[in-house]
């Protein structure tokens, strides 16, 4: 059995002009949970649907589990569970009949379709609402309902687009809680997501994508280390301070991000106790501070480290007001 | 470990995996959701019946005297037309339907399993034909109700509503397509009813054709609609010519070679 659940080599896909992915190279460990991490439109979902047989490379190839994603289409289909953006449920069934549609087209008699439906409904936690059509569901218990249909037969490999987009922090960990006994009992998972802290706490290794690009691959930590462990976030009382604040923290401990909040600010600092002289710098120089944190890198953070700029456009609009505001 | 991560090892490890679904079970799956979708918005049923009953009231009883001499001999000229009519206009809903299942997510997981490429596509048919036999029973109780007798018999209405099920079928193809390749279900809709409009009207449904220019009645005369609608007002009066039923199936059939593939090959490809 070969060690390699994702053998992906420079896979491009364009859409009319856009190269939404553009040579990608991917290799995943059976047994691991791979996160691919970029903003929105970096290629994370085209890539993802390319390798569960729903979109056809233009060039490039690929082997899921040892079949080719082309050729052995139908192969990689029985061996794969897809967990799409949009919840890949049909909203105008219950979320009984969803699991027992699926069930039946997997091959499931109609009885042992029904049994296993229930089993599923009362593992993940929607038995209550077995009967009620999804299009009523709240999202978190939609996700679950969507994570349930994708394991009705148990998959080697999953792949999960965003699992967590969108849901309240309690549906969050209730999604993590899933995907970590999902990996505990096996099945190998391809995690798409944009945010550092959930690769953070689930991936063994992480893919960072943008343009339709791999930019950096390692471990989480390997990639947090490669940005600086932290950063220094302040949030203030005042926006109009901000710019005093600014040139305090630019002065104690170098680079500085304005938040898209205009009353917060961030500056890499990988050191409690220079976090801690430059909060009381900027108290004394009358800045008042709402709160603040030393926190993990962002999303955001990593992609300035790498790129050069934010993952956000309308970020990148903001860091260049203030390169011409530091000369001054 | 919490309760809820024991049983979610527990439904993670109980269940082997069933051998593969057949092509024909997967279709009928299909098909299943298609019903249980009538089921919970019964509605749509409404949506689609609601136009052919107004249109055999008012046609009835608007231009019966002025058309055919008198309302109860044009009920039954234009009856076997409207169940035609009503039927056809259903398989436009089969191209919305689909349409509105792709701006959603589950087309993802459909094409995601390992079942035969066209059992989506199929099932759903096989279940909206279930509704085409709704949209024509209410035209043929209603029709009762104002007074039709149909020389046939029972046999000869079953007869009729199973061929024009059988040709709507066949027509839905095209509307599956064009569901594929439209934007959205108001897109398809306003194409589905373009088209279907004037083909529907450009036949023998309303009025006889032997009182149209000849030119335009050449067009009525070729138009499948207008054999469909002979035929079935033949089975309903026992004189039907086997010639027009074998044309409608021929056409039922091409209909189906031709874009039946072509959907399936659209659907692959989103």
């Amino acid at each position: 059995m070969q060690t390699l659940a994702i053998e992906a080599t420079g896979l491009v896909k364009a859409f009319g002009d856009t190269r939404a992915v553009d040579g990608v190279d991917l290799s995943v460990r059976r047994g691991s949970v791979y996160g691919v991490l970029g903003p929105n439109g970096a290629g994370k979902t085209t890539t993802i649907r390319m390798l569960a047989t729903l979109l056809r490379p233009d060039a490039g190839s690929a082997r899921v589990l040892g079949h080719d994603i082309v050729s052995e289409a139908d192969a990689v289909r029985g061996l794969v569970t897809l967990t799409g953006q949009l919840a890949s449920v049909d909203e105008d069934l219950t979320g009984r009949e969803n699991l027992v549609l699926i069930a039946r087209l997997l091959g499931f008699r109609r009885a042992s379709a029904r049994a296993r439906a229930d089993e599923l409904l009362e593992a993940f936690d929607i038995a209550d609402a077995a009967g009620r059509l999804v299009k009523h569901y709240s999202g978190g218990m939609r996700r679950r309902l969507d994570v349930a249909a994708s394991i009705v037969v148990t998959p080697e490999l999953m792949f999960l687009d965003e699992p967590t987009t969108g849901l309240d922090p309690r549906s969050r960990n209730q999604v993590w809680d899933i995907i970590r006994t999902l990996v505990a009992e096996g099945t190998t998972i391809l995690l798409c997501t944009q945010y550092l802290d959930e690769a953070d706490q689930l991936a063994d290794g992480i893919a960072v994508i943008d343009h339709g690009r791999v930019i950096a691959e390692g471990t989480p930590a390997q990639l947090k280390a490669s940005v600086g462990s932290g950063a220094l976030h302040v949030r203030l009382l005042d926006p109009e301070q901000r710019a005093e604040a600014q040139s305090v923290l630019a002065r104690e401990l170098g680079a500085v991000h304005l938040e898209p909040d205009p009353a917060a600010l961030s500056a890499g600092c990988a050191d409690a106790d220079r976090a801690a002289a430059a909060v009381a710098e900027l108290a004394r120089s009358g800045v008042r501070i709402g709160d603040f944190s030393l926190g993990q890198p962002t999303l955001d953070e990593v992609f300035l480290a790498l790129t050069g700029r934010p993952a956000d456009d309308q970020d990148a609009e903001e860091d260049t007001t203030i390169q011409e505001q530091q000369p001054a | 470990m919490n309760a809820q991560a024991e049983a979610l090892r527990n439904a993670l490890s109980s269940t082997p995996r069933p051998p593969r679904a057949g092509a024909v079970s997967a279709a009928l799956a299909f098909g299943w959701r298609g019903m249980l979708k009538v089921k919970h918005v019964p509605e749509q049923l409404l949506d689609v019946t609601i136009t052919p009953v107004m249109f055999l009231l008012l046609f009835t009883y608007l231009f019966g005297g002025a058309v055919a001499g008198s309302t109860a001999d044009y009920l039954d000229y234009i009856l076997p037309g409207i169940l035609v009519m009503s039927v056809l206009f259903t398989t436009v809903y089969s191209g919305i339907a689909l349409n509105t299942d792709l701006t959603r997510g589950v087309v993802d997981r459909f094409r995601s399993l390992p079942i035969a490429r066209p059992a989506p596509l199929v099932g759903a048919l096989l279940g909206d034909s279930v509704r085409y036999l709704v949209a024509g029973t209410v035209i043929i109780v209603l029709g009762l109700a104002l007074g039709y007798r149909p020389g046939a018999g029972v046999s000869g209405v079953v007869a009729a509503l199973a061929l024009v099920v059988v040709f709507a079928f066949g027509l839905s193809w095209v509307f599956t397509t064009l569901g594929l390749l439209m934007r959205s279900p108001n897109a398809v809709m306003n194409a589905g009813f373009m088209a279907i409009f004037p083909v529907t009207f450009l036949s023998n449904v309303f009025v006889d054709p032997d009182t149209l220019p000849s030119a335009l009645e050449a067009v009525v005369n070729v138009n499948p609609v207008s054999i469909l609608a002979t035929a079935s007002r033949g089975l309903m009066e026992g004189t039907a010519e086997a010639s027009d039923i074998a044309i409608v199936l021929g056409t039922a059939a091409a209909l189906t070679a031709v874009f039946a593939p072509l959907t399936t090959r659209l659907y692959g490809r989103r």
